[in-house]
Parts: structure tokens; sequence; C-alpha cells
């Protein structure tokens, strides 16, 4: 797993969110651990999108439950992109 | 050769002159409302900033209100309802295919020589309607505008329906706008993308109701995430772009007075436009909901009454709502 997209992301999580930076590890589910709601987790994906320069619709954002699966999603998508 | 077609003289501009209001008597709850959506006070708030909201009375009709809060604005210009000339109401719930709003309205109201007409332009209409009337004046059209915002969404609600039941309410806003020699109204900054013309619609057409009724009769829906991601991602881009039309910078603004959508979202255009301290944030949605068409003067003439902004100040419209239609302006403080 990326170190560098994980940084990248727990910096977003945090300015969106006000998460400390150190709770936010690969194991921990946006919703229930991170108190990110839809609403947030849509700026999080946006601002994702500006700093990776990946594509993530809205119809995959559901299946981003924790912070690995995004990390792995980003990853994904910036090698095909 | 035939005689030729002359025109009025332009104007240097047009200015905001007086706003006025309405909010219904009645006021619901987060409690009220939250019963049916299987939802909670902490939650609408959470999602929404919203705390309570006003709903017009049964009896109580868009042109009702739309006249409250015009007679208001008229009054406070210090000018007779018969020197208005173009009465211009930007609504989505007047239950009227035809006549427009605007000509019942022009006429309980004494505009007695006026034009009207309705702008349907959802939650963008309000700035729409400036904008239209700003030009009229400065190409001579017209001379006083009345921009009414007014909106009775709780007769298009399904009180049931989670993604929408929570944030719309009833109210009215209205302003005269009157020729300047100093522009007091930006160039207007207006677009739609009926590519996503779906993500806040109504549930049926009139007509596909009359072939296949459903339920209820047609009301409001709304893809909640679909419509942040592109208020959040594209307005406060639309934002920009009316500063730069009208020449000035964020810094010069002393209010921003943005549709009331969602807390969340002015937030986010908030945060996104890097907006100066001095700058007052219009969050009239806390007590008011998201009244579409009528939120910008309503949160107007709240900053007004409540003296948190002075005459003569800049302040930034921007609408953005179903359309998905965006409109923006810097405007002159009335």
């Amino acid at each position: 797993m990326s170190q560098q997209i994980l940084e990248g992301l727990a910096a977003i999580v945090n300015e969106v969110a006000g998460t400390p930076i150190a709770d936010i590890t690969p194991e921990k589910s946006f919703v229930d651990d991170l108190d990110i709601d839809s609403l947030s987790m849509v700026e999080v994906v946006m601002a994702c999108e500006d700093k990776f320069g990946v594509s993530i619709p809205d119809g995959e954002v559901k299946n981003l439950s924790t912070v690995g699966d995004a990390v792995t999603y980003i990853e994904k998508a910036g090698v095909t992109a | 050769m035939s005689a030729t077609i002359s025109l009025p003289g332009t104007r240097a501009g047009s200015t905001l002159l007086s706003v006025g209001s309405y909010r219904p008597a009645r006021i619901l709850t987060n409690d009220e409302v939250a019963g049916p959506i299987d939802s909670s006070d902490e939650w609408i708030r959470e999602r929404s900033g919203i705390v309570t909201r006003h709903f017009a009375a049964a009896d109580e009709s868009v042109v009702d209100m739309a006249l409250a809060a015009g007679s208001k604005a008229i009054a406070a210009a210090g000018i007779e309802p018969s020197s208005i000339d173009l009465v211009l109401v930007a609504t989505v719930t007047h239950p009227y295919q035809t006549p427009s709003a605007a000509a019942e309205l022009a006429h309980r109201i004494g505009a007695t020589s006026a034009g009207a007409l309705d702008v349907a332009a959802a939650c963008a209409g309000f700035s729409y309607a400036l904008g239209l009337a700003d030009s009229l004046i400065r190409t001579g059209s017209s001379t006083h505008v009345l921009v009414v915002g007014v909106e009775k969404l709780s007769d298009f609600l399904d009180m049931h329906d989670r993604g929408s039941a929570f944030i719309f309410g009833d109210g009215a806003g209205a302003v005269v706008v009157g020729p300047s020699d100093v522009p007091g109204i930006g160039p207007v900054v207006w677009g739609a993308d009926g590519g996503q013309k779906d993500a806040i619609t109504m549930t049926q057409s009139w007509t596909e109701y009359r072939d296949a009724p459903g339920e209820t009769y047609p009301t409001l829906v709304m893809q909640g995430q679909q419509v942040f991601r592109w208020a959040v991602g594209e307005i406060g881009k639309v934002c920009v772009r009316a500063l730069e039309a009208a020449g000035v910078s964020a810094d010069d603004l002393d209010a921003f007075v943005p549709h009331q959508a969602n807390m969340r979202i002015t937030d986010a255009i908030v945060r996104s436009l890097k907006l100066p301290e001095h700058v007052v944030i219009a969050r009239d949605i806390e007590t008011t909901g998201n009244t579409s068409a009528a939120s910008i003067p309503l949160a107007l003439d709240r900053l007004v009454e409540t003296g948190q902004v002075s005459s003569g100040g800049l302040a930034l419209f921007v609408g953005f709502g179903a359309g998905l239609a965006y409109s923006a302006q810097v405007v002159r403080l009335p």
C-alpha cells in the first residue's frame, strides 16, 4: 500500500473533518471510526481527485468504506489513468 | 427606405434601492419533521445546519407572500407602487401553469402599468431575475423593477422523503431595483447544466400523473450527494468569475450571500473561496431552511435588519439549484 497516498489522504481527511492525522490508518472505517458522513466523504473524494489526478465516480464512493479501500482504489485508478 | 427604430438612452447602471421579506407565522422544529423520515434533531442539524423552518398556512398563497415582501420593499424604497414598471417573480411553486404569479402580484400591489413575468430558475431564480432587472434598466427598457423570490415548497414536499423533507421551507424576499449613475449591480454570470436535470426534479410530470398517478401528486426529489458534489466543485468557480466580471476582489466584499442550500455547502464554498475574516457570511438557513428562489433576499434582509451589514457595502450573491442552473453577481447593499 502506498505510504505516499496514505499520507496525502490523511492530510485531506484532517483538513475536511479535523481528525488527528495519527488516527487515520488503513483499517479505519470512514463512517464508523472517523466520523466522516456522506457529505464529508464527497468532499474527501473531490479533494483526492484533485490531489491524485484520479476520477472517483459517485457510484464508487459507497465501496470505499475504509481508509485502506480508498488508498487501494486511488493506487489502481492512478495506474490505469 | 422604411423608418428607423429608435431606442431609449442607455444608463450607467442600476442599484438595489431596498429589500423586504416575509416569513410565514408557523415555525416547524426538527423534531416535528424528524418522525416521518425516521431521523432526529441532531442528524438534521449535522447534515444541514437547519434548526427550524417556516411553513405557510394552507390558505396562504405564493402571491400572498410575495405581496407581503414586495409591499415592504416598495415602502422602504420610498416610491409609489404605480412607478414600478416591471415585476419579476422568481418561483417554482406557484401552482398555476398560467397565469403568472407576477401578473397577479402586479395587480394586487398596485403596479398597474407594469410588465410582469415569472422566472423559473429554481434556487438560482432570484439572481437570474436580478440580472435581468439590471440589464433592462441599463438599456432603458425599465426604470423601477420589483424583483421577488418566493416559494411555498411545503406544497411540493413528500414529508416521508429522507432526502428532502427536512431541508425546505416557505417564504418571500423582495428588492426594488432602480437607475443609478454609479453601477450598483455587477455583471451577472450564469449558466445551466441540463445534462444533470434529474439531480433535482419532480417525481412525475403533471401529464404522467394524469395518466398513471403515483401515491401523491408530483413532489420534489433530490440526489443530495450529486448536488453537493456539483455545488462544492463548481459554485466557488462561479463566484470567482462574478468577482472578476465586476472588477472587485474578495477583500472588497462586506458580505457573502449564497443561496441557502445547506450550511455544509455554504461552509465548503467559503473554504474554497478563502474569504477574508471580515466578510459576513449569510447563514439564514438555520432558522429559515432552504427556500429556493426566496433564500437570497430573505438572507439579505436578515443581515440588513440585524445590522450585520451597512448600506453601501459590497456583497456577492450566488444562486444554484435545479437545472442545474447557477447565477451570481456582485451588488452594492441597499
